[in-house]
């Protein structure tokens, strides 16, 4: 998918060099150049490593670049108007809303609003959602590939339905399986809720299905006839271990097409991270593997909104993932394994799909690459062995399952990639998408009430208000929202169109390094449905 | 805006004032005491039930502010006061650092939409946003008028344009910001006058946030009402009369009143129309014409096309449209009167005010013989234009009215009189069980038929001749069109142009209408509107009632003397007024007015309230306007009155008077010459008239 800010840019981008970074130090001189506690540089997930610096394009270059060129080139004002920032906003928002029943089975999930913006070009975070059709409960998960999305890419078709599977009674499991053999229709397990722009591959389905059915025959064959309770944490762990060995597997049997068999490597070498809710009445669970994160937004009896985190992350910001690291690994390697904040000095999340470069032995890497194509040997990344790669495997797919019984004053969650979390506070995000979500009634309004205040005070503050409000009513989509104010916010957390302008209009060669690509999924939950669930259990 | 000669006065202490006079000359006054009820006997108000007991009146005046709509319902016989609160906020400050001083003027800033003035040395400022926030919609609740709050995000935009229009006043510290609502009524004017269905219940509510401003002149002219039945000014345009119940909707209230109260600070264009509380009332026939490019406007609450715009035109966004110079709908107009002289346009006229009285006997002759003032004992199948008179001559209503039988008379009114005419029927007539009155406005569908081929197009939908041998000018017959049997048909357009009226039982309405557009097709058929209406209307010099006719102006004002018959037998309501008239002459006489050297392209246009100057002497205002594209030249109708050049007196106006003036209309500021006509032009009345048929009389003056 190409990133929306080529739109804007065909002129630029034929421009020659020089004018793009000339062009862009005018933009972003004033804001960006000299405030940067504002911009945190977003930090690629790899470290540059020197033989890699076509791949990571290295802030010094850009830094140097712009500052020897800025008075070369003629400023040139260039802000995007606020309908060619809307449309660059919303061009990947989605909506769902659950269908309503005459009052019967009805959904905790009211339905929910989701939207990405890339800052890769392509851009790498991928979404899913679906409703569970032979099982209750619905899936909804935001995967961060780096190194390329065709890990994220592929997690993101495949890994429902290995939770799904898992979470299907054996009966279910025997019918499916029966209609394959007998060719069948086959029950339908999923509904998707998908944008246009968030594909499946034509190519892989077989493949991905053969490993899939392999998988559930595995189950059938397991099964001991003993419980048929199925425990829905497991469930998830076993499905994302289970597509992490899958994935890795089929890049190392490969593929006699070739086109698959370089698709299959691809996403095993690439990674991603999964955060993944899964939603059955009053029954929330959230499995999370790596740095992406799942908010509860929770309205207090007086109106405010707190977070409840239901994630950890999975990097060197949490002591017990490092404690983790170093108990697995040989006490030697202690000061290795975890070094400048990044696995083996290179990873920045500590569990993830795909990555087979942490995960296979250095023999089984070699051997994987040579005998495959071409376009894998060229390629100086997939060739790198880590420094220090002692005792693989360095890195797992599995989850950190979270379970949380849902109350009524738990309004929504936010599933988010390290993209917002980086440039925002999880009690802002969750301020934000509350009071977006209940149309500001919480905005206390303002009382003089025996304070000094002049009229020029007063002034300042309600135009600062207005400017919040105004961004409300133009999203029609709490994660679009979100993701205004993530980019747009200013000092005082009000949404600065200049300032988003700036953003949304940086090349997308540029793009990367003030910002990661953000996806949001914003789950409403439906207080009725949720209380009522409470009082029959009472 | 700047107004030097302004002054403040509180509200409070102006009403404190006005207690303590009246109780000086022996008033009563009860404090903290709430009526529970009003007592109606008979139509009549009886007294008034309060939570301390009873008080027998033979008034009761209703001027409870925003609570009047509460109060109103409050009755046997409940009384319908459109009217509406919305929130209104100022802000109190703190004095300047040199106190401002009490002489500091009142400033309005209209595009800023606010007002200054000085309060205890700083200031209050206050004004009308755009987006007012309507207030007590269910109400019962108005108690907690003592609580509301203050909504500084509110404000934000009057705060804004108050700093951008003084930005020293930064520095000045809030004492607070007051929510104060104010009540709006559905056209932005107020209320009063007594209740159609009530005798005796007063109204006077609904200032618009000018109460303070009008209180007094309202006062004086509702107290007039009171003591000697009417006002000693026209103010059918401040009259609870001109509102039904349909406009008592609270959802309609609570809609229009966000669109009334911007229109305080607006430029108020000429020929307006609300865009909310609309499509409340309609013809059958609205979607037909709205798909045919029907614009509309709305009257007592129907919507009635004002145009229909030809498929290849494009009008102006309406805010773009809002002009006080040449319309963009100029060019369809024209077409639309082309079309009315030429062949045959149709007008759905469905609004106006329709009623049947009939009765077993005589009753219904002998009433209505009492009421108007032209003859209605005429053959059945006539038709009679007349005016309904007061005591004073005056016009309270100009219809139509058709003999259907002997017994029974179909009459036409003005849309807007559907209360007000009501309400002077039944004044009147006596409680007769075979006397019966009934509004039939809702059961019948009007489609005028303009233009000399509606003669073809109606002959051949009933295969009867129509021609005016058979069916002679202001004549109504019951016939077939098309396959609808029992239309009434009409000889007569309300234009003076040739063609018909006919009044179609709704559910032939489709019918006739797509009869009569596929019949018409071949005589070049097509829809008109209102406006093209108006235009022909005032080429023939007809007047409007509600604006060129109204309590205060006679027949023999308005060379209406033909429609009255004095010498009918019957000593009709008014009659004494107008002989006495007759013999003294009138002080004022209304007059047509053609604007000589008017561009229609570059010059601002009459809308009518234009002063009329004689011989360069003020001598009256314009009342109504329009472009005759017969005449190719704007006509305005106007009274012309003689003032004393000593005095200031008014004298008698002659025709002579008339006739012997040199006229100009000042049309902001820009005078106009103008020539004064006291009958219709001519050439316009026939055809053509041939040579020889001059008569001597046409030489005489009129």
């Amino acid at each position: 998918m190409p990133a929306p800010t080529q739109l804007f840019f065909p002129l630029i981008r034929n421009c020659e060099l020089s004018r793009i970074y000339g062009t862009a130090c005018y933009c972003h001189h004033k804001h960006l150049c000299c405030s940067p506690p504002y911009i945190p540089q977003s930090r690629p997930r790899y470290t540059p490593h020197p033989a890699y610096a076509t791949f990571y394009r290295p802030k010094e270059s850009w830094w140097q670049y712009t500052q020897g060129r800025r008075y070369a080139s003629t400023p040139q004002k260039f802000y995007l108007t606020p309908p060619q920032v809307n449309s660059i906003l919303k061009a990947n928002e989605y909506s769902f809303k659950v269908p309503e029943f005459d009052g019967k089975n009805i959904s905790s999930v009211l339905g929910f609003d989701s939207n990405q913006l890339p800052a890769n070009a392509p851009i790498e975070d991928r979404r899913s959602a679906a409703t569970c059709l032979q099982t209750r409960g619905m899936l909804l998960g935001v995967f961060d590939g780096h190194a390329g999305c065709a890990c994220s890419q592929a997690v993101s078709e495949r890994l429902f339905y290995y939770i799904a599977v898992s979470l299907l009674p054996h009966e279910t499991l025997l019918e499916i399986e029966n209609a394959v053999e007998s060719g069948r229709a086959l029950l339908p397990i999923l509904q998707w809720h998908k944008h246009p722009n968030d594909y499946f591959s034509k190519e892989a389905s077989k493949l991905y299905f053969n490993s899939l059915r392999t998988y559930w025959q595995e189950l059938i064959d397991l099964n001991t006839g003993e419980s048929t309770d199925i425990d829905v944490k497991e469930a998830l762990i076993n499905a994302f271990k289970r597509l992490d060995n899958d994935i890795s597997l089929e890049a190392q049997v490969g593929d006699p097409n070739s086109f698959l068999n370089y698709l299959v490597l691809r996403v095993a070498f690439s990674g991603a991270t999964a955060c993944v809710a899964h939603v059955d009445g009053v029954d929330l669970h959230v499995a999370n593997t790596g740095d992406s994160r799942a908010m509860l937004g929770v309205q207090e009896e007086d109106g405010s909104w707190s977070a409840v985190t239901l994630s950890n992350d999975h990097n060197a910001q949490n002591e017990r993932e490092v404690e983790r690291l170093k108990l697995e690994h040989p006490k030697n390697e202690a000061k290795s394994v975890v070094k400048q904040d990044r696995l083996l000095g290179l990873l920045m999340p500590f569990r993830a799909f795909g990555d087979v470069k942490f995960k296979w032995s250095i023999d089984l890497q070699k051997r994987v690459i040579e005998s495959g194509p071409d376009q894998l040997n060229d390629n100086e990344y997939t060739k790198f062995i880590p420094p220090n790669y002692y005792t693989p495997p360095y890195l797992t797919a599995e989850p950190e399952v979270t379970y949380h019984r849902l109350r009524p004053q738990d309004k929504f969650l936010v599933l988010a990639t390290d993209g917002l979390w980086e440039t925002m506070h999880r009690q802002d995000v969750v301020r934000i998408v509350g009071e977006y979500l209940t149309g500001m009634h919480h905005q206390q309004p303002i009382a003089v009430g025996g304070y000094k205040v002049t009229l020029g005070q007063m002034h300042g503050l309600l135009t600062e208000r207005r400017a919040k409000m105004s961004s409300v009513f133009e999203d029609q989509n709490a994660a679009t929202h979100l993701i205004r104010h993530a980019v747009g916010n200013n000092e005082f957390g009000a949404v600065d169109h200049e300032r988003l302008s700036k953003m949304l209009s940086l090349p997308e060669e540029l793009a990367r390094m003030y910002r990661d690509d953000i996806t949001i999924i914003v789950v409403q939950f439906n207080s009725h449905v949720v209380g009522a669930y409470q009082n029959q259990e009472q | 805006m700047h107004v030097p000669e302004d002054a403040v006065v509180s509200s409070a202490d102006v009403a404190l004032a006005l207690a303590s006079a009246a109780s000086q000359s022996g008033v009563q006054i009860y404090d903290r005491t709430s009526i529970l009820h009003v007592m109606v006997k008979r139509g009549q108000v009886a007294g008034v039930e309060t939570d301390k007991g009873q008080i027998q009146c033979q008034y009761f005046v209703n001027c409870a502010g925003q609570w009047a709509y509460e109060l109103g319902l409050c009755s046997e016989e409940p009384v319908s006061i459109p009217l509406h609160a919305c929130e209104h906020f100022y802000l109190l400050t703190r004095p300047w650092e040199t106190p401002l001083p009490s002489s500091t003027p009142t400033v309005v800033d209209a595009d800023g939409r606010i007002y200054i003035r000085n309060w205890q040395g700083g200031i209050l400022s206050g004004g009308f946003e755009k987006n007012p926030k309507p207030i007590f919609t269910e109400g019962k609740n108005q108690l907690e008028i003592q609580n509301l709050q203050e909504d500084w995000d509110h404000f934000e935009p009057l705060l804004s344009s108050l700093l951008r229009r003084m930005p020293q006043l930064e520095t000045l510290e809030i004492v607070k910001l007051v929510n104060c609502p104010e009540t709006f009524t559905p056209d932005m004017r107020c209320i009063m006058g007594e209740s159609p269905s009530v005798r005796g219940y007063f109204v006077l509510v609904g200032m618009n946030s000018a109460g303070l401003s009008f209180g007094g002149g309202a006062g004086k002219y509702l107290a007039e009402w009171m003591v000697y039945g009417y006002p000693s000014e026209n103010v059918w345009e401040l009259d609870l009369k001109r509102f039904g119940a349909l406009q008592s909707s609270r959802t309609f209230l609570r809609h229009r009143v966000m669109e009334v109260m911007p229109l305080l600070y607006d430029l108020k264009v000429p020929r307006w129309d609300f865009q909310t509380g609309r499509q409340l009332r309609t013809s059958p026939l609205y979607d037909r014409l709205d798909a045919q490019g029907a614009r509309w406007m709305e009257k007592h609450g129907f919507e009635r096309p004002k145009y229909f715009i030809p498929p290849d035109k494009d009008l102006l966004a309406l805010e773009q449209s809002k002009t006080f110079y040449k319309p963009d709908w100029f060019e369809i107009v024209e077409s639309e009167v082309k079309c009315c002289k030429e062949a045959v346009c149709v007008i759905d006229m469905s609004s106006f005010t329709k009623f049947e009285i009939t009765s077993t006997g005589d009753q219904a002759l002998e009433i209505l013989q009492y009421l108007f003032s032209n003859d209605l004992d005429v053959p059945v199948g006539h038709i009679v234009h007349t005016g309904m008179l007061n005591e004073r001559g005056g016009y309270e209503n100009d219809c139509s009215i058709a003999r259907l039988s002997k017994r029974s008379f179909f009459m036409i009114s003005p849309t807007d009189q559907q209360v007000h005419c009501w309400a002077w029927l039944k004044k009147y007539m006596p409680e007769d069980s075979n006397l019966i009155l009934e509004d039939v406005t809702w059961k019948y569908t009007a489609l005028n038929l303009i233009g000399p081929r509606a003669v073809d197009v109606l002959s051949e939908l009933s295969y009867a001749p129509m021609t005016p041998d058979h069916f002679p000018s202001l004549f109504c017959k019951e016939m077939s069109v098309g396959y609808a049997n029992g239309i009434r048909v009409m000889s007569m357009t309300h234009t003076g142009e040739p063609g018909f009226m006919l009044y179609i039982p709704i559910e032939y309405a489709l019918h006739v209408y797509n009869e009569v557009m596929s019949v018409g097709q071949k005589y070049g058929i097509r829809n008109a509107g209102y406006y093209a209406l108006r235009s022909l209307r005032i080429e023939k010099f007809f007047a409007f009632w509600g604006q060129d006719l109204n309590t205060l102006t006679t027949p023999l004002e308005c060379g209406g003397e033909s429609r009255v018959k004095l010498d009918k037998g019957v000593d009709f309501i008014g009659r004494d007024a107008l002989l006495q008239q007759r013999q003294n002459g009138v002080y004022k006489r209304l007059t047509m007015f053609i604007l000589d050297d008017h561009d229609t392209d570059l010059d601002l246009w009459p809308w009518w309230g234009e002063p009329i100057y004689r011989n360069g002497r003020y001598v009256g205002k314009t009342t109504s306007s329009a472009y005759g594209y017969t005449l190719e030249r704007h006509v305005c109708l106007g009274f012309v009155h003689n003032f004393s050049e000593d005095t200031g007196e008014e004298q008698v106006v002659t025709a002579d008077f008339i006739n012997r003036g040199e006229y100009e209309i000042d049309i902001a500021g820009h005078r106009f010459q103008a020539k004064a006509k006291l009958y219709p032009v001519p050439s316009l009345l026939t055809h053509k008239r041939r040579k020889e048929d001059v008569e001597l009389s046409d030489l005489h003056g009129k």
